[in-house]
């Protein structure tokens, strides 16, 4: 316990990332290349944080809901929802400032709609979200009209592809967004509330925290970041496609944090490693498009992963290991 | 009435309801031959829901079903086709493979204690991975049993046809109600949906059943892989994707809740007809594009939840000493 506290960084997430980059490695020697190119970075290292963005922001929503005991499936189909809202707008014509704000606004009110859902009416948020998981993508393609909705605005394609200060805009915007999520979290007593309806919300209830309004918060927030994630994947293939943008990343989002070490049953949480596990589940999708493997594979070998964690993080691993802990101490002694 | 039954008489009667006011606008609708389409079209997803019932009424879930019917699928196509297996040994091996997958899922839920949300995650990636290392194509199936099975009917009064995948899903729902309610195993689920701790010190086998669970959910879905490869005469890897969603759907709509302990395998039924009847209504319909499915279905998952939301609150009084304490 005293040796976790000396040193944060060495924990199995940030070891196992460590270990999927150097088979990348392995398998492509010039993975670790990072060139300067017209004012910005490339490399597969910035392609790896680059396409995990919108898991990533994913994830910071879905972490503080996990905490809460809940889940949220529906932020695939909010994703796509938000895209077709920005791009629906900019085509009539609408600033590309009204679209994304609008676009947020959308996704905000599909993470109150769920919240509301699963704090007032009490419905198990598996089943909450659901609904919305199902209906969503309905709805985005009644936005878009069923075609996918192309645009040209600078603003917004910028939001997708554009840079700053050498980095990509997706992965500033996630670096601001997990800051200030981390900031707000950590430095207030948010992040204590949250874990405190996650854990017992009838308690947390009755010690004064009015954990309605946290849980419309919490999955308020979550809607936006899928908000943020659909804008990012509409501004990358500068179109809003209702019938692909997000699909199954809920379940990508809700990986990456359990591999952060966020337990489903709700309770303690990290952010941060949450993000951690989304870009260790990228790191896994490029090392096997950059070492030439068909893609195909990358759902066996993310299955494999799974497997391996949970075996290892399962109380039947741990009781082996305290058991061997107490024979070796206890063959010591006899020594 | 029995309480308990209320949720089922209520999904029923909604579905009466939309299925007569869906003929009051199309007369065309009120037949045989749209009935045995019904039966048709919706045979995979009755089946695999079937098993979604059981699982869902141990307080479980599966989302690997789509994924294995899927694998089934082209693993089928793979055996008759390259290795020229005939397709009822192959549909043994199918539905060996398929039942042993489950029986792996339940034995990790049980021994390693994961949730069944990430087991059949996990699951859902492996058999879908699985099928796309196998082939990345529609590898199509022709056999002379296959079009035997498939041109096979019983012709229904009206000229509606009963076909082969049709009775079977009948037969499958009719199975599974039985199991469900009259044999120990089904009481086992049940105890175990309702508090498990509870099952287990009343000397409910808990590992047995739920390996079992898990192998009945798994084994279901490979015989829907089974009846889809019938219907489509191919294997295809990404063939099925979402049907555990329409699964899940369908149980939810029939009653069955999600929280465990409670439920119908003859709601899901009616779930599954439901859908069946949106789909059915939107090509009849013609003029409301197919995304509508989606928004309908999604509006009656709600109600539905709302619905079975007030009828336990008004029912169960713990609940409502704890809005109480809520409000005050």
């Amino acid at each position: 316990m005293k040796l976790k506290k000396l040193s944060p960084l060495v924990n199995p997430q940030s070891i196992a990332l460590v270990v999927v980059l150097l088979v990348n490695w392995a398998l492509f020697p010039g993975f670790f290349n990072v060139t300067w190119q017209d004012g910005r970075l490339f490399g597969s290292l910035i392609d790896v944080l680059n396409r995990g963005v919108p898991v990533a922001i994913l994830a910071i929503g879905m972490s503080a809901v996990i905490a809460t005991k809940g889940v949220d499936l529906s932020v695939g189909a909010v994703m796509a929802i938000s895209g077709a809202v920005a791009a629906t707008l900019v085509t009539d014509g609408y600033p590309a400032s009204v679209a994304v704000i609008a676009a947020l606004a959308i996704g905000v009110l599909c993470g109150v709609w769920n919240g509301v859902l699963v704090a007032f009416l009490e419905i198990q948020p598996i089943i909450a979200t659901l609904v919305l998981m199902v209906a969503g993508r309905g709805i985005a393609q009644l936005i878009t009209a069923g075609s996918i909705v192309t645009f040209a605005d600078p603003l917004l394609i910028s939001i997708g592809t554009g840079s700053f200060a050498g980095l990509p805009m997706p992965v500033v915007i996630a670096i601001v967004l997990l800051f200030i999520s981390v900031f707000v979290v950590r430095s207030s007593a948010v992040g204590l509330f949250i874990e405190s309806v996650g854990v017992n919300r009838a308690a947390a209830s009755l010690a004064g925290i009015r954990s309605g309004l946290l849980l419309v918060a919490v999955y308020g927030f979550s809607g936006f970041c899928a908000a943020i994630s659909g804008l990012i994947v509409a501004g990358d293939i500068k179109g809003a496609d209702a019938n692909n943008a997000g699909l199954w990343l809920e379940l990508d989002a809700i990986l990456a944090v359990v591999i952060g070490g966020t337990s489903l049953l709700g309770g303690r949480f990290s952010i941060a490693m949450s993000v951690l596990g989304a870009i260790i589940i990228q790191a896994m999708n490029t090392g096997i498009l950059v070492s030439g493997f068909p893609p195909e594979f990358n759902l066996v070998v993310k299955a494999g992963v799974i497997i391996l964690i949970f075996t290892m993080q399962s109380p039947l691993a741990t009781r082996l290991i305290e058991m061997r802990k107490t024979q070796r101490a206890v063959a010591r002694k006899a020594s | 009435m029995n309480r308990s039954l209320r949720p089922l008489a209520a999904t029923a009667v909604i579905f009466a309801l939309a299925y007569a006011a869906s003929i009051f606008q199309f007369p065309g609708m009120f037949s045989t031959r749209v009935l045995g389409n019904f039966l048709t079209d919706n045979a995979f997803l009755g089946i695999t829901a079937v098993g979604m019932t059981f699982v869902i009424i141990s307080g479980g879930i599966d989302l690997s079903v789509g994924a294995i019917i899927g694998f089934t699928g082209v693993l089928i196509a793979v055996l008759i086709g390259w290795a020229g297996i005939h397709p009822l040994a192959a549909f043994v091996i199918a539905l060996v493979v398929a039942g042993a997958f489950g029986a792996a899922m339940g034995a990790a839920i049980h021994y390693l204690e994961v949730p069944p949300f990430i087991v059949t995650l996990a699951g859902m990636f492996l058999a879908r991975g699985a099928a796309s290392v196998i082939t990345q194509d529609s590898i199509p199936v022709t056999h002379e049993f296959y079009s035997k099975v498939t041109s096979t009917y019983w012709l229904m009064p009206g000229g509606g046809r009963l076909s082969m995948i049709g009775a079977l899903m009948i037969i499958v729902f009719i199975v599974g109600a039985l199991v469900a309610h009259r044999t120990r195993f089904g009481s086992n689920v049940y105890a175990l949906g309702g508090n498990a701790t509870s099952a287990a010190l009343m000397g409910v086998p808990v590992a047995r059943t739920t390996i079992l669970i898990y192998t009945l959910s798994a084994t279901l879905s490979g015989l829907a892989g089974i009846v889809f490869s019938l219907y489509t005469s191919a294997g295809y890897p990404l063939a099925a994707v979402g049907v555990e969603l329409d699964a899940i759907g369908a149980v939810v709509i029939g009653g069955t809740l999600l929280t465990g302990g409670y439920g119908f395998v003859a709601g899901t039924f009616i779930g599954v007809m439901l859908q069946g009847l949106v789909q059915t209504y939107i090509i009849f319909d013609g003029t409301l594009s197919s995304w509508w499915t989606k928004i309908v279905i999604g509006g009656l998952l709600f109600v539905f939840i709302v619905l079975q939301r007030l009828v336990f609150s008004a029912s169960s009084s713990r609940s409502k000493v704890f809005w109480k304490l809520k409000h005050e």
